[in-house]
């Protein structure tokens, strides 16, 4: 069964998607199963790390959490870029240490930071484990670190590890 | 009376997007470096994306969605290897 | 239009701010993208369109086809899925990308990078 299906919730939502997109038909069924073990294999010869999530329980918390700050920094940073004297803004870089070490909730902390508006993630130094942010609106530096180590890595630890 | 608020609000948002386009190319072809040229890019596909979502939207068909699902995976696939080249000099090593 | 006129008001009202509010986002987003005096405050700005620009666009055409009952709602939720994986991957590349190119040439505004200045000198 694993060799056959490397990665079965690949292949199920590859499936899901290809009936979704095309209609639900035998012909289809087929077809979207075919590609979609081809497919996990495919991933197998790319050897990704596989996820383990410890506490799934505590997802919908993190994913309400970041949609709540999307949204609140979206309205921040579309308040600055409309205001009219744009020298008074500090932006700069920071530079986070991070405890977390696990892959996959590094790849989740880089896309929660670069997809919220007003913070990038930069570079990610793997000897020191730090990471280099660009931060849109840098009054206060320890309020970013802080934000970032309390408010993220904090459940993704728990989540994860 | 609902045909006629979305038909305008459509409107109103295709303009804005329109304008959101205007802006991105502007910024495409200003640069001043290379690296702005690809952010501006990225925005354009994302907007041209947007805007054929309205089309979806205000015609009901499915096809401007396909539409859609196509141009954002290449766009995406288009400013990876653009991003690539700038930092190594070359797409596929 | 197809079946608008059969919508209920509420639906229509809610489909039409749903979509303002994307392309108001979006259109911030290209604005910042003009005015924003660095390369890397300017990376800031898309993000706008691809969070709520998208999000609010892709909303509104979820209520929409929904009330109207013409489709199930499948591309919008394949779109927002595709747009949350991939915008924050190419962000990062060209930030990285841009870093590299201002380390190499020794730009002041941007830290450099310890690692390769040791063994630089």
């Amino acid at each position: 069964m694993s060799r056959m299906l490397p990665y079965p919730l690949l292949a199920a939502s590859l499936l899901a998607m290809w009936v979704l997109l095309n209609g639900l038909s035998a012909g289809h069924v087929v077809l979207g199963t075919a590609i979609a073990v081809a497919a996990s294999h495919v991933m197998l010869a790319l050897e990704p790390a596989k996820p383990r999530i410890r506490r799934w329980y505590l997802l919908p918390k993190l994913v309400a959490i970041v949609l709540a700050d999307i949204w609140r920094s979206n309205i921040a940073v579309a308040r600055l870029i409309l205001r009219r004297d744009q020298s008074k803004r500090p932006s700069g870089f920071i530079v986070v240490p991070l405890e977390l070490r696990n892959r996959t909730g590094l790849v989740i902390l880089a896309v929660i930071l670069t997809s919220t508006p007003g913070t990038a993630w930069v570079e990610y130094d793997s000897t020191r484990s730090t990471v280099l942010l660009h931060i849109f609106d840098l009054v206060d530096e320890t309020y970013w670190i802080d934000l970032i180590k309390n408010r993220y890595e904090h459940l993704l630890l728990e989540i994860l590890e | 009376m609902s045909a006629s608020i979305l038909s305008w609000s459509l409107l109103i948002a295709s303009l804005l997007l329109g304008v959101a386009l205007a802006i991105a190319a502007f910024r495409m072809i200003r640069g001043p470096r290379a690296q702005d040229r690809i952010v501006a890019f990225d925005a354009l596909y994302v907007n041209a994306m947007l805007l054929l979502l309205l089309f979806g939207i205000r015609t009901g068909s499915t096809l401007y969605f396909e539409g859609a699902l196509v141009i954002s995976l290449l766009g995406f696939v288009s400013t990876v290897a653009l991003a690539k080249f700038l930092m190594r000099g070359e797409v596929i090593e | 239009m197809m079946q608008a006129d059969q919508l209920p008001v509420w639906a229509a009202l809610l489909a039409s701010a749903l979509v303002l509010l994307g392309a108001g986002f979006t259109v911030i987003g290209a604005i910042g993208l003009a005015r924003l005096q660095t390369f890397y405050e300017r990376l800031h700005a898309p993000t706008l369109g691809t969070t709520w620009g998208a999000g609010g666009i892709l909303l509104g055409s979820i209520v929409y086809f929904t009330v109207a009952q013409s489709r199930p709602v499948v591309h919008e939720v394949l779109i927002a899925a595709f747009l949350t994986v991939t915008t924050p991957v190419s962000l990062m590349l060209i930030a990285r990308a841009a870093l590299y190119r201002d380390r190499a040439e020794r730009n002041p505004l941007v830290p450099p990078d310890d690692a390769s200045q040791e063994t630089d000198a």
